[in-house]
């Protein structure tokens, strides 16, 4: 039998009048790892500090390791490592101090987080900005600061509000890594972000939110398989011609989607589709053939598109 | 699952009062403000210090040679500077305990997202409130004791009940620290901030350090009374003279009534702002 660390049912959170999240259901087990996906202002950031009791719902039930973060909000707190989508560090202690008063926040022992400092030092890859104060890093590292900060109290779930963003490359595939790892030491995940490759590396299940309601959950393969064919034509005619051209693709495949500047072809076979366009004596100034990924579901539930 | 030392830490406090509120952990937030303090300047804390004792020499000695010695209100004469040592003290208590609670919180709620970082801790909003009062308090306790290690050589508390002017500038710097911070969490503009400064001037020239209330008239004298530093001065005057009766116990309740409004309101307003 599978554990479900977090359950939500029925959470509704309004700001004054406006609703933020409304009504949305969804649980999360032990050691999975779970992703929130939704373009800006759809309710993921609200859903999580919810979870992370640091915000109280307004209505619905919220259940975080058997609790009630309206009630054990401390005791709740003390099992997660937060990275929010706001960098909240200490501007005015060093990075290690700020590892150091972290630990303390949480009760523990002088000597037991002086002793994980370096190891978490190393994690941000920060060692030599040990006694820097954190206002002179650089975005990214304060980023990893962030992180590592959040692992300092050994928490058996990470909340990670885009974790990556700000990241270079190399840092972020080290994240990655990390991330890897700790889910293999049985750790749950639950983590927000904009990346549809860090979403298909990284996550277990996803839930996609629009608008404060989840319009889609599943596997990132299960997601793509109701939601998207097994492949996908790109074409340009221009972007004058793209609108134009629409209805005419439109006949030749399951579903398009007509972007600004290029239009999206779903079929199961898309090689055989640019080959009835070039059939029906239209050339395209370019095409792709490539397989369907969750930015092609993420389009197809919010009606936008990521890479923009 | 393994459980870690920060769950066993919070474990602890399962199904005590306000479990959801307090961690009892304010020790923590006074060490975050411990290590910020190392690396800040120690000269302004020297000024706040400074302060009443320059009022002490000039108007102490310098108004007090034209004054002589002066009754209090007890059939004793005793030296003007000894009138307005203790109003000095509680003056001290109160400052040092107004500077840390007001200016640096409204930076820290305002300017900065500490509190939204102790918050996604363990701790809970309380604990943010009793420990940076704490850390205020400790400032007008120091100063208090500061004040005292100079003014007490001089003869200037001549009754052994003075002993007792350092744990009552403790109750007044934490009544004090802990109205300050709660007025300070609902304003929300430098503008507002300002208004704490200027109220702060009348206070203290009319509560009664320089020369006795009854100068005034009937009503003023009772608008006077509702000050906390008026309760604070006469605490402190009735324990440095030796003029120790019952009715003091009212200004040790005042203080007390200060101390939990101020964080009731602070931990509400702390939950209300950064945990909505
Ligand atoms: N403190 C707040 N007060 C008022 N409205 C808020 C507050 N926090 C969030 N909102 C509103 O709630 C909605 C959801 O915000 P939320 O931060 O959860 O979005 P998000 O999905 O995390 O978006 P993003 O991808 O931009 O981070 C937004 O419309 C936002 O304006
Ligand atoms: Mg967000």
């Amino acid at each position: 039998m599978s554990e479900n660390l977090i359950e939500v049912r029925g959470l509704t959170k309004k700001y004054g009048d406006f609703v933020a999240v409304n009504g949305i259901d969804f649980h999360v087990q032990k050691s999975e790892s779970f992703g929130f996906l939704g373009p800006n202002g759809a309710g993921k950031s609200t859903t999580m500090r919810i979870i992370a009791a640091t915000s109280q719902r307004t209505s619905g039930e919220v259940s975080v390791l058997g609790k009630d973060p309206e009630i054990q909000g401390p005791q709740i707190r003390a099992h997660l490592g937060v990275v929010p989508q706001q960098d909240n560090l200490d501007a005015q202690l060093t990075v290690s101090e700020n590892l150091y008063i972290y630990g303390r926040y949480f009760g523990l022992p002088s000597k037991f987080i002086k002793s994980k400092i370096n190891d978490l030092l190393e994690f941000a890859q920060l060692e030599e900005k040990r006694d820097v104060k954190v206002e002179a890093l650089s975005g990214g590292m304060k980023r990893r600061l962030t992180i590592a900060r959040s692992l300092v109290s050994e928490p058996d779930i990470l909340i990670l509000d885009e974790p990556t963003t700000g990241l270079d490359p190399q840092a972020r595939h080290i994240l990655w890594d990390r991330l890897f790892r700790l889910k293999e030491d049985g750790i749950t995940l639950l983590i927000t972000t904009h990346y549809m490759d860090e979403a298909e590396q990284l996550c277990d299940r996803l839930m996609v939110m629009d608008k404060g309601s989840i319009m889609a959950e599943g596997s990132p393969a299960a997601l793509i398989k109701k939601y998207s064919t097994k492949e996908v034509l790109e074409v340009r005619f221009g972007s004058d011609r793209n609108a134009e051209m629409a209805p005419a693709m439109q006949q030749l495949c399951e579903r398009i989607e007509v972007l600004p500047d290029r239009i999206l072809l779903y079929s199961d076979d898309a090689e055989a589709v640019l080959e009835s366009i070039v059939a029906g004596g239209n050339h395209p100034n370019t095409s792709l053939v490539r397989r369907s990924s969750l930015e092609d579901v993420f389009l197809r539930l919010t009606g936008r598109s990521l890479i923009e | 699952m393994k459980t870690s030392r920060a769950v066993a830490i919070a474990e602890r406090r399962v199904g005590q009062p306000g479990e959801r509120y307090y961690a009892g952990r304010a020790r923590a937030v006074m060490e975050r403000s411990f290590i910020a303090f190392r690396s800040s300047t120690w000269l302004i804390i020297l000024s706040g210090f400074l302060e009443p004792v320059m009022y002490l020499f000039s108007f102490g000695y310098g108004v007090g040679k034209f004054i002589g010695d002066i009754d209090p209100g007890t059939g004793t004469m005793i030296s003007y500077a000894a009138f307005i040592a203790p109003g000095l003290l509680a003056t001290s208590a109160m400052n040092g305990a107004i500077y840390d609670s007001t200016w640096n919180v409204f930076f820290k709620m305002n300017e900065s997202r500490l509190y939204h970082g102790m918050l996604a801790t363990s701790l809970g909003p309380m604990d943010v409130a009793l420990g940076e009062i704490g850390w205020a308090l400790l400032r007008g306790f120091i100063y208090a004791t500061g004040f005292t290690i100079v003014v007490a050589p001089l003869g200037l508390i001549p009754s052994w009940w003075g002993v007792l002017a350092i744990p009552s500038a403790v109750l007044i710097a934490f009544g004090f620290a802990s109205l300050g911070m709660a007025v300070t969490s609902y304003f929300k503009s430098y503008q507002q901030m300002g208004f704490i400064n200027i109220a702060l001037l009348p206070i203290f020239l009319f509560s009664g350090s320089f020369y006795p209330l009854t100068v005034f008239p009937g009503w003023m004298q009772g608008v006077i009374k509702v000050f906390p530093l008026w309760h604070a001065i006469e605490l402190i005057r009735g324990l440095t003279l030796g003029v120790v009766n019952a009715g003091m116990l009212t200004h040790v309740a005042y203080f007390l009534v200060m101390i939990i409004c101020g964080l009731f309101f602070t931990t509400r307003r702390l939950n209300a702002l950064f945990m909505r």
